[in-house]
């Protein structure tokens, strides 16, 4: 098999290690749009990073640690509802972004490979990137499990038991922004939060802690990356939505099985 | 801990917000051993209030005190758990930080919820639900115990018996006890204050003696030691926003 392909898989498994455990945690709180409209500004530092000339994946951290907190201050004010305020937020920065990207004339970028991924190009710096952001990530939430499930579950109840809530919602926040600059190359920045949102819905079925919830999660992850790439070799399909497609048959098959019961 | 000793005073509290006045006013203390009792209509400002006892929420003027080092136990409403997370009773109960094995085993016998450690919290009857949260607050053997509508979505003998676990609590631990409740006239029978407010406090009393009263015996036929005691509003005043509310129509209101 070929070189490339491998560099995709072991790109494709870092990234939903980390994705999908993480994912649990949006699907408990509730925060899909949220997850989603932080990887919509994704695309928003990908122009701004080639227009200031720095690192992408560090262009598209800041961006969305930035437009996190937007949203944290946006909320305690209370200015709007919170899907209109996400819908906002998500699709202006995914068009300015492009907006940004067009005014670039000597720039030619493909917008394709940004928005859908493009895993099959993944070079050794990408999987240095990927694994390093990935590891970070894992080590930040296992640090930070129980105080994060406390404020999952309660977070007023949490903060007077002690738990630092805001440093804990932050953390989440930092680490959701990570993995969506680490995962852009895989899916791109539209399916980047089913990658998150997928593996743990399909996981919910077989878990009655969660611990095995997000253990389960990965493992349905990664399933669905091998699945995706070799669909994507044999039928020279596009190789991130066939990723995404995997996911989303394991997903359907999960609800059968407790159908069945 | 001393009974009568002071636990925590607010004083003079008055919250805005966006221009609207939810507390004016307002001064507050409970001490080792009371229960008090917070009632008004929907909307009054009883859960801001409690919101400022936890620090939860600071005042616009005002003064919150709370006894150095003060363990707080706090039971928040129903809580709003996704169906998507897998959580039994006994992981919810462990979520706590610093909890001591000993006194985890005692509070979930002392509860009752022996049987129910194993069920995920999503399968509770509404009375079981309340009293996992009580025993969640327990854990922590407070000084204070804040329960924010303790019997909502239980049914009245239910209700009954959540407040004789109450009762022994604040005897057993001598803990004051600050809850708000969602009926105005039925409250708990040990309640030794309660406090009606709608965004300023309206009256301050004591329930009537439950046995005595006539309503109470013709809905239960027997009398005492069910726990629940009626009380009746002595306003000294007229309350302009109280009756603003009546005809608001939340039809909760009549006093």
């Amino acid at each position: 098999m070929d070189e490339f392909i491998l560099r995709a898989a072991a790109a494709g498994v870092g990234v939903v290690l980390v994705a999908a455990p993480l994912g649990s945690f949006v699907v408990w709180r509730r925060m899909a749009y949220f997850g989603d409209t932080l990887a919509h500004s994704a695309l928003l530092g990908v122009a701004l990073g080639f227009l200031l000339d720095v690192n992408l994946h560090l262009a598209v951290v800041l961006i969305a640690a930035l437009i996190s907190l937007c949203l944290l201050a946006l909320q305690r004010y209370r200015l709007l509802a919170d899907d209109t305020l996400l819908g906002i937020l998500a699709h202006s920065s995914l068009s300015v972004g492009l907006v940004v990207i067009a005014f670039q004339e000597s720039l030619r970028v493909d917008l394709l490979g940004y928005l859908f991924g493009d895993i099959l190009a993944v070079t050794p710096t990408d999987l240095w990137w990927i694994w390093g952001g990935g590891l970070l990530v894992g080590a930040a939430l296992t640090a930070v499990w129980r105080p994060l499930l406390a404020i999952t579950v309660h977070e007023e109840l949490a903060q007077v038991e002690g738990v630092r809530v805001t440093l804990v919602r932050l953390v989440f926040m930092l680490m959701i922004s990570l993995v969506i600059a680490i995962s852009m190359k895989i899916v791109g920045v539209l399916l980047i939060s089913s990658m998150m949102i997928i593996p743990a819905a399909a996981a919910r079925h077989f878990s009655s802690t969660p611990e095995q919830m997000s253990l389960i999660a990965a493992l349905v992850g990664a399933l669905a990356v091998v699945a995706g790439l070799g669909a994507s070799w044999y039928w020279d399909t596009p190789a991130g939505p066939s990723i995404v497609t995997a996911s989303a048959v394991l997903f359907a098959l999960s609800h059968l099985r407790s159908a069945a019961r | 801990m001393k009974k009568g000793e002071q636990l925590v005073s607010a004083e003079g509290i008055h919250v805005q917000w966006s221009g609207r006045l939810i507390l004016e006013g307002v001064d507050l203390s409970v001490t080792a051993g009371e229960i008090v009792t917070l009632i008004g209509p929907n909307g009054a400002g009883k859960t801001t209030l409690v919101r400022i006892v936890l620090g939860l929420l600071r005042p616009d003027r005002g003064s919150v005190w709370q006894r150095p080092k003060l363990r707080i136990g706090y039971m928040p409403q129903r809580l709003q758990l996704s169906e998507n997370m897998p959580l039994t009773v006994r992981r919810f109960l462990r979520l706590i930080p610093r909890v001591h094995l000993s006194g985890f085993d005692k509070v979930i016998r002392e509860m009752g919820i022996t049987h129910l450690l194993d069920n995920p919290m999503q399968s509770l009857s509404g009375g079981e639900h309340q009293r996992v949260l009580l025993a969640r607050a327990l854990m922590r053997a407070p000084d204070l115990l804040v329960l924010d509508e303790p019997v909502q979505g239980v049914d009245v003998a239910g209700q009954a018996e959540l407040y004789r676990h109450i009762g022994r609590i604040r005897d057993f631990y001598g803990c004051g006890v600050l809850m708000v409740s969602h009926d105005l006239h039925l409250v708990m029978a040990t309640t030794d204050q309660v406090m009606c407010i709608n965004h300023h406090v309206c009256c301050v009393g004591h329930p009537e003696s439950v046995s005595q009263h006539p309503a109470y015996l013709e809905l239960f036929g027997r009398p005492v030691d069910d726990g629940l005691a009626f009380y009746t509003h002595r306003h000294d005043h007229i309350c302009d926003e109280h009756d603003a509310v009546t005809e608001v129509g939340s039809g909760y209101v009549d006093g």
